[in-house]
């Protein structure tokens, strides 16, 4: 088959690679029919993840058409289903909680090594994304082999667009739960930190969940533009003093949550070495962790902070002390992915989730290289590319 | 440090966790037939009932499911039971393992007959996890790393550190019992049949 595989910095590939097969009873093999590239697989293309190997194929937001089965799947062949980017069993006790993204059993016995001196305990596997999430071969390819299928993925009824249902995998769910950790009161004003993707669906998200008013922050004007559209209010960095404009513009109470949809690209697993590599050597520095703490800072006494950004090793001058004084609730975590995507699905079904508005670019897997480079040198312009294996080769629409 | 304390004011955490090396080795005193000095202590907490957990382990040939260095386990007798495993090179190294204890629902421990190559002894205890998240399971295991080629056999089998292969195969066993099988990244099955080699 073909695939998009990483051979190092700025360089990957579509190349012809094995085809995947059944392994274990409750896998099952997808046809991939959609696949977006993430964020954070730009942080992949940067080479910034350890434990990444040359030819691993990369992606984590997929879905397509079930072609093969093991005898302990739940599903049929022919189903069209979306995948969830975690891979978890389903039947650990953390499973049983619906704490999906902790699963104990989704990584392999010797990949959980590398995560537990740093974490304590191993995390769930996942897809595409470096051996100290598993080494699982990704979904940027024309097939993939997906374990605990009876588990993870969702069916999609007939007649429902993928780019619909497409954004399940990963970052409508990790919207959602964003605003979910808020806790949102009626009469709420909502600050999210960030508008990539999850930003604009933690946006959507906290509206639905009762927000008077949201705030989104972020420096690309096509993007504010993009939370504009859903009813938030803006602030662009770039032009205005954030915590002096939240004040302001919340006759200074400070937002009563505060979500930090920044680092949310970096799905990352970074060591503290690979951090501070990555804090001297490229455009973030501590901007960072700087959204974070200004979250912490602006944030309302009592109020409550959410942080689907994902850091994933350490971070310095962390402000304990405004965190204690006030009173803040902190939550966050990797998404739950399997808990949200019935609830969400049925919202999308229902049209109270507009998920399509994002895609800027659809292209072949073909193409999937030049996608790469376009998503890391436009980001303005380029909020969302889709990579379509079935798509005939032609210019981007 | 504990030197302050009196013979039993020592605290509740298991021995395998001591600081102190001495204390560390007391572990291994409930062995009844302690075979060699290199103590490996983990625990793990296993969704599913103890006797389950048990009962897969007392059947010893279910063993090489979960420890990636066996090649087979075949039961001789009720006690009995011929460990094959994989040696450097391609070959194997076996011995005859002989249970010394049996408690069923709560333990087994075993040790190698006189005149094995390897000699080498282990325990594995079940105990009723609290809040009814299923069993802790708990495996002691000692062996006597020898030099030269044997001692490369062990160095595989229980990998670099004998505290990481435990704890490995106790996740395996794990996710066998959890899930009905143990993870693996394998695309497909030409790869996986490498990995188990």
């Amino acid at each position: 088959m073909r695939a998009l595989t990483w051979h190092g910095k700025h360089d990957v590939r579509v190349e012809t690679v094995d085809d995947p097969e059944i392994v274990n009873p409750r896998d099952a093999i997808i046809k991939i029919t959609s696949t977006a590239i993430c964020g954070s697989d730009l942080h992949l293309y940067d080479a910034y993840i350890p434990t990444l190997q040359k030819g691993d194929i990369l992606g984590h937001e997929f879905m397509g058409e079930v072609v093969d089965i093991g005898p302990g799947s739940t599903l049929k062949k022919g189903q069209r289903v979306v995948v969830p980017f975690t891979i978890s069993c389903g039947s650990c006790f953390h499973c049983s909680k619906h704490q999906y993204s902790a699963c104990d059993n989704g990584l392999p016995a010797d990949n959980q090594d590398i995560a537990q001196p740093i974490y304590g305990q191993p995390m769930a596997g996942l897809f595409g994304y470096s051996h100290m999430t598993g080494g699982y071969a990704g979904g940027q390819a024309e097939y993939v082999r997906v374990p605990f299928s009876d588990v993870g993925p969702i069916v999609i009824p007939d007649g429902v667009d993928d780019d619909k249902v497409l954004f399940l995998s990963d970052i409508l769910p990790t919207g959602w739960m964003a605003a979910e950790n808020a806790e949102i009161e009626p009469g709420d004003t909502v600050a999210v930190w960030g508008c990539g993707p999850v930003g604009l669906f933690a946006v959507q998200s906290a509206f639905l969940m009762g927000a008077e008013r949201v705030i989104a922050i972020d420096h690309f004007p096509r993007r504010l533009e993009l939370a504009k559209r859903f009813g938030a209010e803006t602030i662009n960095y770039e032009e205005s003093r954030t915590y002096e404009a939240l004040m302001e513009m919340t006759g200074g109470i400070g937002p009563d949550a505060c979500i930090d949809a920044v680092g949310l690209e970096a799905h990352g697993f970074f060591a503290d070495n690979v951090w501070d590599q990555i804090k001297v050597s490229t455009f973030m520095g501590t901007d960072r962790a700087h959204s974070i703490r200004q979250a912490i800072i602006a944030c309302r006494k009592g109020g409550r902070v959410s942080m689907p950004a994902v850091y994933g090793g350490f971070v310095d001058k962390f402000p304990l002390g405004a965190f204690m004084e006030k009173g803040l609730t902190l939550k966050t975590g990797q998404t739950h992915v399997q808990h949200y995507m019935p609830g969400l699905l049925n919202a999308i079904m229902e049209d109270k989730v507009d998920t399509t508005f994002l895609i800027s670019h659809r292209m072949p897997l073909e193409q999937a290289a030049e996608g790469y480079k376009m998503f890391h040198d436009q980001q303005n312009e380029v909020t969302k590319i889709v990579l379509k294996p079935g798509m005939d080769q032609a210019p981007a629409a | 440090m504990a030197d302050h304390l009196a013979p039993g004011e020592h605290d509740d955490a298991p021995l395998a966790t001591a600081k102190q090396a001495d204390r560390r080795e007391q572990a291994a005193n409930g062995l009844d037939e302690a075979k060699g000095d290199a103590v490996s202590g983990k625990t793990v907490t296993i969704n599913r009932p103890r006797q389950e957990i048990y009962d897969f382990w007392r059947d010893v040939t279910n063993l090489p499911k979960v420890m990636e260095n066996l090649v087979s386990v075949d039961a001789v007798d009720g006690q009995r039971s011929r460990w094959v495993v994989k040696a450097p090179g391609g070959g194997t190294v076996e011995w005859i393992s002989v249970i010394t204890e049996d408690r069923p629902g709560e333990l087994i421990a075993w040790a190698s007959e006189e005149g094995a190559e390897v000699p080498n002894s282990g325990r594995i205890e079940f105990r009723d996890a609290p809040g009814g998240r299923g069993t802790w399971v708990s495996a002691t295991i000692l062996y006597d790393p020898p030099a030269g080629f044997i001692g490369k056999v062990i160095a595989k089998m229980f990998q670099r550190e004998p505290a990481i292969q435990a704890r490995r195969d106790l996740r395996r066993l794990k996710q066998f019992l959890e899930t009905g099988e143990i993870a693996t990244a394998a695309r497909n099955r030409r790869q996986y049949e490498e990995e188990q080699n």
